[in-house]
């Protein structure tokens, strides 16, 4: 018996529902006009349907520890949602095997004016433990957090990273058959977080299933055995790790992969990217510089400035540069970065792009458009696989004597 | 697990389907609901330097003015029986009312935060509300006692019929809490309109008079389901003095049989959909 099924599970929801009913004049005058439109162009003609999950089916097998990878908007929060009972689905069914623990946010329900004492309990609660299952683990809770010299202390005086500490704390007690966890382990300092992660690990290896959602790929590969990818709302694969997280890694960038130009054809007022190239191309041979133009649209701000980070293919940023403090710079809408590629290491870059002013007000921001390869034709003389070179960067400076 | 069909940790969400284990779920979270009734006492009175003592302060200065207004300028007959305490009689039960439908109309978008992380039955945050207005009624029906006794009322055996008014006025309460509650979750208007009903209520409500006296209003009187309520209040703390009229008596059961039926029904109706709206 399977202890998660998943059947054509579907999600739909109205646009703008929210707004249009927010007050009973609203309503009303909604009401009266759907009516005339019932009436001239039948039903449901003005309603704007969005589905955030459709078709959606798999099997989780009891002890299975099973990422949810996807891109913003690809579903995986509407389908966390579902299967903690939060949301009702539009479509489909789901069983679910056991006792259902769901971890949406650190600390649900924790109440500020409550002491951190009363707050364990509270959110143990919450959680949908039994007040004996929360005394049993009060001091276990407390010596995990830190806390203990606080327990009587109303939670708002806590540090942020107490608080959070504290929240988890209680989460990580929690004795269900299944678990499903959102990304809440990006909280707190390096040591905690390691700490979060070991009894995540712990979790993981004592036999519960465990559905876990999370963008850092490093820890849903040190977790997971499989992963379900989500893409717009549609399951793309379900499979091993592995193979999932690099299918995630090539899809919405397959379709820029080979570009070197990306303009948008807005005629906005408001400052906005028009128009990034790799003026270079988008393969570069290593030691060639590489050239990013970028052109400013609309209104042109009072100190604008343009910031680009490259990524690697996993996602992280290697490099991150502005053209602020800049004096020599003149005023324009047309922005250019060199940069000299023997620093890079063979492979792709991703090029992120923002605009925005000094005072730190973002206009606008254009997430992994193009991608440029690094190539180095001397590895392979040399009869090296370049892609075995670990590390970001690779650049010429290491001095060997 | 002998089958999985019939084994009891076995959930199947379906689109479109009510849930089959909403009562067992809601007798599982019973701690929850006093939890979260504890938590709201706890919180209320914190940071405030006289505390718990405004459960006491506001039904004191009611029962002071209504006197005066009711008994003394308008000069209500009050059948022998000290006006103050004929308030205070009347008061208990539209207090705990009025405080329960103020809770519990509010409570669901002020736990908006938890109505959209975590799944528990949404039922428990309107009755917490209840619960809360329970505890305040427990401290005013304290007052009542002290006051009775300052002007010579000693309990009598109409006392202990005192619950069966008790779970009436607690149907009112949470029938009507419960459509308000749905209610504000979508229409935020009901945020203006509970306050209003509530000040219009305590006129139609016999809280600053009594109704034997008011022959020719009794009957429209009656469809208001407090009427029956606060005169059953009436009669059972005021040992007797004040006749049981059943006709707002029966009135009362029934409305609020009818409320907590469809206010549980509506609420079951909508909170299917509370997490995507509020």
């Amino acid at each position: 018996m399977s202890a998660i099924i998943v059947e054509d599970l579907g999600k739909r929801y109205l646009i703008g529902r929210q707004t249009r009913h927010d007050t009973l004049r609203d309503s009303l005058a909604h009401g009266a006009r759907s009516l005339l439109t019932a009436f001239s162009r039948g039903p449901g003609a003005n309603q704007e349907e969005f589905w955030a999950l459709r078709d959606v089916s798999f099997k989780v097998e009891p002890g299975e520890v099973v990422g949810i990878i996807g891109r913003n908007g690809a579903g995986k929060s509407t389908l966390l949602k579902l299967l903690s009972r939060i949301a009702e689905p539009t479509r489909g069914r789901i069983t679910l095997q056991g006792r259902v623990a769901s971890l949406l946010e650190v600390g649900t329900g924790f109440h500020p004016e409550l002491s951190g004492r009363e707050n364990i309990f509270l959110n143990g609660a919450i959680l949908g433990m039994s007040r004996r299952e929360i005394r049993q683990k009060f001091d276990e809770i407390v010596s995990f957090a830190e806390v203990e010299r606080f327990l009587d202390t109303p939670v708002k005086r806590y540090s942020s990273g107490m608080y959070v500490r504290l929240a988890f704390a209680v989460a990580a007690h929690l004795e269900p058959e299944i678990l499903i966890v959102d990304e809440v382990l990006a909280v707190g300092d390096a040591t905690f977080q390691k700490k979060c992660l070991g009894k995540m690990g712990e979790v993981a290896g004592s036999g519960r299933t465990v559905l876990f959602v999370s963008h850092n790929l490093p820890v849903v590969r040190a977790l997971c055995r499989s992963a379900v990818l989500l893409s717009e709302g549609r399951m793309v694969r379900h499979g091993d790790v592995q193979s999932v997280a690099t299918e995630y890694l090539q899809t919405g960038r397959v379709a820029v992969d080979g570009n070197a130009e990306w303009s948008c054809s807005t005629t906005l007022e408001t400052p906005h990217l028009a128009r990034i190239e790799l003026v270079t191309g988008c393969t570069v041979r290593r030691g060639d510089p590489v050239r990013i133009r970028v052109t400013i649209g609309g209104r042109l701000p009072e100190h604008p400035v343009v910031t680009i980070h490259l990524r690697d293919d996993e996602d992280r940023i290697i490099l991150h540069s502005s053209d602020e403090y800049n004096p020599a710079l003149p005023r324009s809408t047309v922005r250019e970065m060199t940069l000299d590629s023997s620093v890079l290491n063979v492979g792709r870059h991703h090029v992120q792009v923002s605009l925005a002013t000094r005072n730190v007000v973002e206009y606008d921001i254009k997430e992994s458009v193009l991608c440029f390869s690094v190539e180095d034709p001397d590895f392979a003389v040399a009869g090296t696989d370049a892609h075995q070179w670990k590390g970001a960067l690779s650049p010429h400076l290491p001095v060997w004597t | 697990m002998s089958s999985p069909v019939e084994s009891p940790t076995t959930l199947v969400i379906e689109a479109g389907r009510a849930e089959r284990h909403y009562w067992r779920d809601l007798w599982r979270y019973r701690e929850l609901l006093g939890f979260l009734t504890w938590r709201d006492i706890k919180v209320r009175y914190k940071q405030a330097v006289l505390g718990i003592a405004w459960a006491l302060l506001q039904p004191i200065v009611t029962t002071i003015i209504f006197t005066v207004v009711f008994g003394r300028l308008a000069g209500m007959p009050s059948g022998g029986v000290p006006y103050p305490l004929l308030v205070l009689a009347g008061l208990l039960p539209w207090q705990f009312f009025s405080t329960a439908l103020t809770g519990s109309s509010a409570s669901l978008v002020g736990n908006a935060n938890l109505i959209s992380k975590v799944y528990f039955p949404r039922l428990l945050v309107p009755m917490s509300a209840v619960g809360v207005a329970m505890i305040d009624f427990v401290i005013v029906l304290g007052l009542f006692f002290a006051m009775a006794l300052w002007f010579g009322f000693l309990p009598t055996w109409h006392w202990l019929v005192l619950p069966v008014f008790l779970i009436n006025a607690l149907a009112v309460a949470l029938g009507a809490g419960l459509w308000l509650t749905a209610l504000t979750v979508k229409f935020r208007d009901f945020r203006f309109i509970v306050p209003f009903l509530l000040q219009l209520g305590v006129f139609i409500s016999p809280v600053g008079y009594r109704t034997d006296f008011l022959a020719e209003w009794r009957n429209l009187l009656a469809l208001n389901p407090m009427t029956g309520v606060i005169d059953g209040f009436r009669w059972c703390l005021l040992g007797g003095t004040q006749a049981l009229q059943l006709n707002s008596l029966l009135a009362s059961f029934i409305i609020s049989a009818l409320l907590v039926v469809s206010g549980i029904w509506y609420f079951r109706k909508t909170e299917r959909g509370f997490a995507d709206i509020i």
